[in-house]
């Protein structure tokens, strides 16, 4: 099998439109949409507050989706039987500092900072911390293979649950 | 506060227990007076989870801890190979002598004066130590262990008071569903790295409660099961078993359900590929215990509370889970994964799947737990109502959708309350 050819790499600005795209149909609870945002291999996680560089096949970590996982767990928030996100909370996802990085065989990786603020029922919670994406082109348009959220808190205490999309 | 006059008599002020019928007043929920005399007397005198043996498997291997809501420490002792569990304070003037969550050190240094403590306690080092003119007592301020520590199967335990019984005697019945958890592991029982540290805006006791609560699954856990049918599991086992009183406040549910289990229950979950691995693993409980006890191993999922706060629950996944209260409508959650040392990695994996699937803040079904529990803590608020009621099955042989294990709690928290002597801290 021969190296996928190496692709171009994208402007900062066409990489922010993705994610910017996808904070808002993560706002707007589009979940739906939003997964047609992702490749058909891909894979959300996030690791665990106390070991950020967790390998998911060897330690605990918080997420582990892929593919699958992660169209039923949009199937699990689209029900009204996901308790702790019915009725859905109002989110607010603030993606900055967007670096693109070099192309990695048909892999763009980027890196961004992020906070994701959630109010429901009179609570205030929010998640800090920093993406690492792998995108990938597909027909013409960027997708996302991969996003790692590692969260900068030293625990989800002030947060309690990561119920809702980081 | 009606109920609340005075310290004397509040487990049975709050806890009425008749035939038929058993009630917990919401009052021990909400009231902070309550948290208070909770911390007096039950934090202070039982036995309460520190961590496991295999967080610090070599000499000078450490954790930081809160246990009971204050912070300790626990190191094995680079000369005695033993485990210390130290009040993590200087005792110069208080600094907290272990400053990181996990580490290795020869020796423990206080950032303050610079005094230094090796990792059995002793004082080791004082700068300027000539100003003492000898009088120094190195051996009185050496770092304060904590009043008592034992381990049980790897489990450690610490106790504040000095007095309490010993820790196979607290322990009491949940002892032999320790060792039968333990038994199943082909090798030694490790923590997986990876913590989930979590918290609910809600009193620590409707963790308990929930825990041990086969009666809220279908409801509460509908998207859960939801998840597991999409996936092949076949939900028309059930969940079918009983509850046993374990003495001493701790109890057990013990029954049959759908799921895959790692410890060797395969199901199509866990794929073609892992079922040769999971099978082999049956086949040696079967050879090791026998048909029967195989089967309770392999088969049987148990939740057991080690009272007061240490939940082992042995379901599509080990965990090991403790809560310490912060307000009386506040707790923090810790909870470790527990599994054989050197599993197969495709076993491991799925371990790790149905951990955070069901058990992590992050899955398919511990947010809605959160969900339910400050919902009821929210409810509380409401006033109106006074008294929760726990009477489910009390009038049959209890079964595992029914409320006898948390009676069974609510009756040693009934009896710690009462006792009058222990004193509140101001
Ligand atoms: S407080 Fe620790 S050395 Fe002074
Ligand atoms: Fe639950």
């Amino acid at each position: 099998m021969s190296a996928p050819a190496r692709v171009r790499r994208p402007t900062r600005s066409e990489v922010e439109d993705l994610l910017f795209a996808e904070a808002e149909l993560l706002d707007a609870w589009d979940l739906d949409t939003w997964l047609t945002l992702y490749t058909s291999d891909s894979r959300y996680v996030v690791p665990a507050t106390d070991v950020p560089d967790g390998d998911p096949t060897t330690d605990l970590v918080l997420i582990d989706d892929d593919r699958l996982r992660m169209t039923l767990r949009v199937e699990r928030l689209n029900s009204r039987k996901a308790h702790r996100e019915y009725p859905h909370s109002k989110c607010r996802h603030l993606v900055t500092n967007v670096r693109v990085g070099e192309p990695d065989g048909d892999e763009i990786p980027v890196r961004a900072s992020f906070i994701v603020w959630r109010t429901r029922n009179g609570k205030d919670s929010t998640w800090v911390g920093g993406y690492t994406y792998r995108l990938v082109e597909r027909d013409g348009a960027l997708r996302i293979r991969s996003k790692r959220v590692e969260l900068d808190m030293s625990s989800l205490r002030p947060a309690n649950d990561v119920a809702v999309i980081l | 506060m009606t109920v609340l006059d005075g310290l004397v008599g509040t487990g049975s002020r709050l806890v009425v227990e008749e035939p038929e019928r058993f009630r917990v007043h919401r009052d021990s929920m909400m009231s902070p007076e309550i948290l208070a005399e909770e911390h007096a007397k039950i934090f202070e005198h039982n036995w309460l989870y520190v961590g496991h043996e295999s967080e610090i498997a070599n000499p000078g291997d450490y954790v930081r801890r809160r246990v009971g809501g204050r912070p300790v420490f626990m190191v094995r002792g680079a000369k005695s190979g033993k485990v210390n569990v130290f009040h993590n304070s200087c005792t110069h003037r208080g600094a907290v002598v272990c400053r990181q969550d996990r580490g290795n050190a020869k020796v423990f240094q206080c950032f303050y004066h610079a005094w230094t403590f090796d990792s059995e306690g002793t004082l080791s080092g004082v700068p300027d130590r000539e100003a003492y003119g000898g009088t120094l007592d190195w051996e009185g301020l050496a770092l304060r262990s904590v009043a008592r520590v034992e381990s049980y199967r790897g489990f450690v335990f610490c106790c504040y008071d000095p007095e309490v019984v010993g820790l196979v005697e607290y322990l009491a019945g949940a002892k032999d569903y320790l060792d039968l958890i333990i038994d199943a592991a082909p090798a030694d029982m490790e923590i997986v790295r990876g913590t989930n540290e979590y918290g609910m805006d809600a009193n620590w006791k409707l963790l308990v409660e929930n825990s041990i609560d086969g009666y809220h699954a279908v409801s509460t856990h509908d998207t859960y099961f939801k998840y597991l049918v999409a996936l092949g599991t076949d939900l028309s086992v059930g969940v079918t078993g009983t509850a046993h009183d374990l003495g001493n406040g701790h109890a057990v549910l013990e029954y049959e359900a759908p799921w895959g289990r790692p410890v060797a229950k395969w199901e199509p979950l866990f794929g073609e590929d892992a079922k040769a691995s999971v099978d082999g693993l049956r086949a040696g409980l079967v050879e090791r215990f026998g048909e029967e006890r195989a089967h309770r191993m392999a088969d049987l999922n148990r939740n057991m509370l080690i009272y007061p706060n240490l939940i082992v629950n042995d379901i599509m996944a080990l965990t090991v889970r403790t809560f310490v209260p912060t307000a009386p409508d506040h707790m923090e959650v810790t909870a470790w994964e527990m599994a054989p040392r050197e599993e197969q990695p495709d076993v491991r994996q799925r371990r790790l799947d149905s951990f955070l699937t069901f058990l992590g803040p992050g899955g398919f079904a511990t947010p809605d737990d959160i969900e339910a529990l400050e919902s009821c803590q929210q409810g509380f608020t409401s006033g109106g109502v006074e008294w929760n009621d726990i009477s489910r099955g009390m009038t049959r042989e209890p079964r595992a959708n029914d409320e006898a294990q948390m009676r069974a709690f609510w009756r040693r928290w009934r009896a710690d309350m009462d006792r009058v002597d222990r004193t509140v801290n101001p």
